[in-house]
């Protein structure tokens, strides 16, 4: 369009110039506070121009804050959540879209549900569900009253126990669960015309092959866009993780950042540590960003389409 | 190669029924073509002889064996889709040979067969382009090819050239006919353009809310219309339709103005005092001076087709069209007189659509 | 309505059981266990529970702490979903005319999205930190006039700013693309018919973002329930006073520092319930969305 709005356009750039400079200037803060010594950072008149010694509190915080192991704890996590909601989805959303059976509205709001049960809110229980997983299972045969039929039959107490708490299965299993991800890929299923599932079909192709051959290459740009999603999501875990968690060698990222800095307090106590504590969050910062920068175009689709 | 046979086919949705009880008989080597408006249940019909949708009632043989509850693949049957349905992520040569992969063909003798069905349609240098790269004409033909590489036993068309453009429509529907010619394997096909279904068939089936009309030749078919529906369905400018009694004395069909339309004494005799629908194609049609006509009807506007010219008049409250290749010059609002070719008149019964004459005006009436 | 598929149900069945096993083991059976605890009360030798009915409930819903934080919370939410959506929506429709440097302002929008609350509680905590860069200098010009630590005002207005601040690049995202699926056709008619830029916005884009708007708003107050958990540990752990000692910081305090479970069960609950109020508000408005396209 053909339009002169010179005054508009001087007012929208300066508009988006200082909105901008809102989301960057606490990064600015942020890196400057990381390259300086702390006696420097606690100057007063403050430093505003970056130090020469971001480095050494990289190194500092990467070794003595240990966040150099938890980084890659903190990645297997990632990777483990990432695979595993991404095969979950595929297969989940395949199983509810492509059938035709009684139980695929039922099974849908079963999981369309959980969307409302986020894990801040369910935190105690799922605690406690994480210290044995087979608790749920156990109470199902309790209530059911198949223990007692088992332990009189045959004396045996059934005792069902599986201790996630320190472990990768405990940290990843219970963020692959959400629904998120099973959205996505079912909006997407059904997006895919029915004449391709029955030229498949025609071709002599089951629902299997139909899936390997057709639907997994076509959802490539799906598989990047909840790759990038889930990814951030699982490193930037925090309280779950906080939790589950007392053996330090399986602490995540996030944790670890936290604890370079002591607790708020009124009582005071010493000096906070602020050049590696702000050199620490700009390692736990990096790679999120660098996937969401880079990923950009197919996070934002996948975001969008999901709905959250 | 096969012949197929339809009996007393119906097809329910929830408690809705679309298809109404089909019987048709195809034979080896046939080109069908199932010609109606949307919604009449053709899909559904070939859909049920793909085996993409169940047969509510009623049984499907092919080559004489039942197969209501054989899965699509195991019908021998291939079919070239509306919309064409290709795998977006495959080649062109991923697509034709893609129902080989999955019946297990060693990849030599696949790529052997594709290279020769692609040769047969003209796709040979558009081998490992994907769908997306291609026109429609070329992605219709991969479509086609598709089909051909499993030397099916049907071929079954569902409305494949209704999203071309005109001239590559023609163009492509003489393609399939040729391809048709050369491989002689039966074939049914389903559209709801008319002229697409008189080019193409050996037999054509006109169907309508669920019931087959008609069926016969296309030739036959335009002459001789089972109904008043399929009598205006087939034929290109669309036959005239005028109500009228039929009276044995003077043998005529008096229209609504008191004008009559004369009709041979043994035709008169045989339906007299019926309502009647009295069809006639504008071809059949002239424009004489007025009152020197079968009636006299006011002319409107006239649309130039080139070849001749299609006039508009209104009769009544009726628009009746004729199509003159003399293009005679006639001024609007000007009353003419419109002259009926005698025999080219068809008589409906007003009550119930059938035809109450089995050929023209001269002929026989139908047995009741 | 889409057409059956494939009739092999038991490869369906297999395909949706492992989701439906850990959405049972981690979900259903959690929320079951926090009602039970809820209406239950362990005792204290042992024993197992024992019903107590609404006891629990009237415990919570008599304590002056607990409506203290329902308080802190609104405040959060109001506060922190004003300023996220305000901002974000301003810069997504000014962005949306795509002028030069678009593509800088977008990626300069967006990247937050990728920060890990607590590293964003951090880096906001040691930017308000009174004994620390710009605010120690303020504090040195006029004395005492910026103490989070102290003053439980300050405290929440720094946690609102961190916690808004990262929740803008999410809104966004998603103001932009809600801007961008407006067709350019209804723009054009706009200009056509005289309005401008400015005008536009107001009679065209506006109105036809509102449902994109009611859904990240809803969104925004939801988070703000249940996603502060992060920034509020980092920043203040619920100080100075329980100033900031938002609901779910609370729940985690009463549950694993007090192992109150039956307490913080109720709390669960009470919050769970105004989450999926939230949520059911939210996907009427999403399926209005599709009335207005």
């Amino acid at each position: 369009m053909i339009e002169r709005t010179p005054l508009l356009n001087i007012a929208t750039h300066a508009i988006l110039a200082v909105g901008l400079l809102l989301m960057l200037l606490p990064m600015y803060l942020v890196i400057v506070a990381a390259s300086h010594s702390l006696q420097d950072v606690v100057a007063v008149p403050p430093n505003l121009l970056p130090g020469d010694q971001l480095w050494v509190n990289l190194q500092a915080a990467w070794e003595k804050g240990h966040l150099g192991d938890r980084f890659v704890t903190t990645f297997i996590v990632a990777m483990g959540v990432m695979t595993g909601k991404i095969v979950m989805s595929c297969i989940t959303a395949f199983g509810i879209v492509f059938f035709d059976h009684r139980l695929k509205m039922p099974i849908f709001w079963l999981i369309f549900i959980t969307l409302m049960l986020p894990l801040e809110v369910r935190i105690v229980p799922t605690y406690a569900v994480a210290a044995n997983a087979l608790l749920p299972f156990q109470t199902l045969l309790d209530l059911s009253g198949i223990t007692w039929i088992i332990n009189a039959l045959s004396g045996i107490e059934v005792k069902l126990e599986w201790n996630l708490l320190n472990s990768y299965a405990g940290l990843i299993m219970p963020l692959v669960a959400t629904a998120t991800g099973t959205f996505l890929y079912r909006q997407f299923y059904l997006t895919i015309p029915e004449e391709l599932v029955e030229a498949a079909k025609m071709d002599g192709a089951g629902p299997l092959r139909f899936l390997w051959d057709v639907l997994i290459p076509l959802s490539r740009t799906n598989i990047a866009a909840l790759a990038t999603i889930m990814f951030v999501y699982a490193w930037n875990q925090y309280l779950w993780p906080l939790l589950v968690v007392t053996d330090q060698s399986y602490a995540m990222i996030a944790v670890e950042l936290s604890r370079l800095v002591p607790k708020f307090s009124a009582t005071g106590g010493e000096v906070p540590k602020w050049h590696i504590a702000m050199a620490g969050t700009l390692i736990v910062m990096l790679p999120p960003i660098v996937v969401v920068v880079f990923m950009q175009r197919w996070f934002v689709r996948g975001l969008i389409n999901t709905d959250k | 190669m096969a012949n197929i046979s339809i009996k007393q086919v119906r097809k329910s949705y929830a408690n809705s029924e679309v298809v109404h009880g089909v019987n048709l008989e195809v034979s080896t080597g046939e080109f069908i073509v199932i010609l109606g408006p949307s919604g009449c249940g053709k899909s559904t019909l070939l859909r049920m002889i793909a085996g993409l949708e169940s047969v509510t009632a009623g049984t499907i043989l092919i080559d004489d064996k039942p197969v209501n509850d054989l899965e699509p693949h195991e019908r021998g049957c291939a079919m070239v889709f509306q919309n064409y349905a290709l795998y977006p992520h495959m080649t062109v040569a991923e697509n034709i040979g893609y129902a080989l992969k999955v019946a297990g063909l060693p990849k030599m003798e696949r790529a052997t067969k594709v290279s020769s069905v692609a040769a047969s349609v003209g796709l040979t240098e558009f081998l490992d382009r994907r769908p997306g790269q291609l026109s429609g004409g070329q992605r219709q033909r991969v479509a086609m090819a598709r089909a051909i590489i499993r030397e099916p036993k049907v071929f079954l068309f569902d409305e494949p050239l209704s999203n071309l453009d005109a001239k590559l429509r023609v163009q492509m529907r003489q393609e399939i006919r040729r391809i048709h010619n050369r491989i002689r394997a039966t074939s049914i096909f389903v559209t709801h353009d008319q002229q697409e279904g008189m080019t193409l068939a050996d037999r054509l089936v006109v169907m309508n809310k669920g019931v087959i009309e008609q069926i016969g030749a296309p030739e036959d078919v335009y002459h001789h219309p089972a109904s008043i529906y399929v009598a205006g369905f087939i034929g290109s400018p669309a036959m005239n339709f005028l109500s009228g009694q039929i009276s044995a004395t003077p043998a005529a069909a008096m229209l609504a103005n008191g004008e009559r339309i004369t009709l041979p004494a043994h035709v008169a005799a045989a339906h007299d005092g019926k309502l009647a629908q009295i069809g006639i194609r504008p071809e059949a049609l002239s424009i004489v001076p007025a009152g020197s006509g079968s009636f006299d009807a006011v002319f409107d506007f006239a649309e130039e087709l080139g070849n001749a010219r299609l006039y508009h008049f209104r009769f009544e409250d009726l628009t009746v069209s004729v199509l003159s290749a003399d293009k005679p010059k006639v001024k609007a609002g000007v009353p003419m007189g419109i002259k009926v070719a005698m025999d080219a008149v068809h008589l409906f019964d007003a009550e119930t659509g059938k035809r109450l004459l089995a050929r023209g005006i001269v002929l026989e009436p139908v047995p009741a | 309505m889409r057409r059956a598929y494939y009739k092999n149900n038991w490869i369906a069945a297999l395909l949706v059981a492992p989701q439906l096993i850990i959405v049972f083991t981690f979900f259903y059976f959690p929320t079951a266990q926090a009602l039970y605890w809820a209406f239950t009360l362990e005792q204290p030798w042992g024993g197992g529970n024992t019903w107590v009915g609404f006891d629990n409930f009237k415990a919570i819903l008599g304590d002056s702490l607990y409506w203290a934080s329902i308080w802190v919370s609104i405040v959060y939410a109001i506060g922190s979903t004003t300023l996220a959506v305000g901002m974000a929506l301003t810069l997504a429709i000014f962005a949306d005319r795509q002028l030069s440097g678009y593509k800088v302002y977008k990626i300069g929008m967006i990247w937050p999205y990728a920060i890990a609350a607590p590293a964003v509680g951090l880096a906001f905590r040691f930017i308000f930190s009174p004994g620390a860069g710009i605010m120690m200098f303020v504090n040195q010009m006029f004395p005492e006039i910026w103490n989070p630590v102290e003053n439980g005002n300050q405290a929440m207005a720094m946690v609102i700013i961190a916690g808004a601040w990262k929740q803008v690049a999410y809104n966004f995202i998603f103001f932009l693309a809600g801007l961008q699926s407006i067709p350019r056709s209804l723009i054009e008619a706009g200009a056509m018919d005289g309005a401008r830029v400015l005008r536009r916005m107001r009679d065209i884009q506006l109105p036809l973002l509102a449902p994109t708007f009611f859904f990240v708003l809803v969104i925004n107050i939801t988070d703000s329930f249940t996603d502060s958990f992060g920034i509020v540990d980092t920043m203040t752990a619920g100080g100075p006073s329980r100033a900031t000692n938002l609901m779910v910081y609370k729940i985690f305090n009463d549950g694993f520092q007090g192992l109150d479970y039956s307490g913080a069960a109720a709390q669960s609950i009470i919050l769970m319930l105004l989450v999926i109020a939230l949520t059911f508000v939210q996907f009427r408005y999403i399926e209005r969305k599709v009335h207005y396209t």
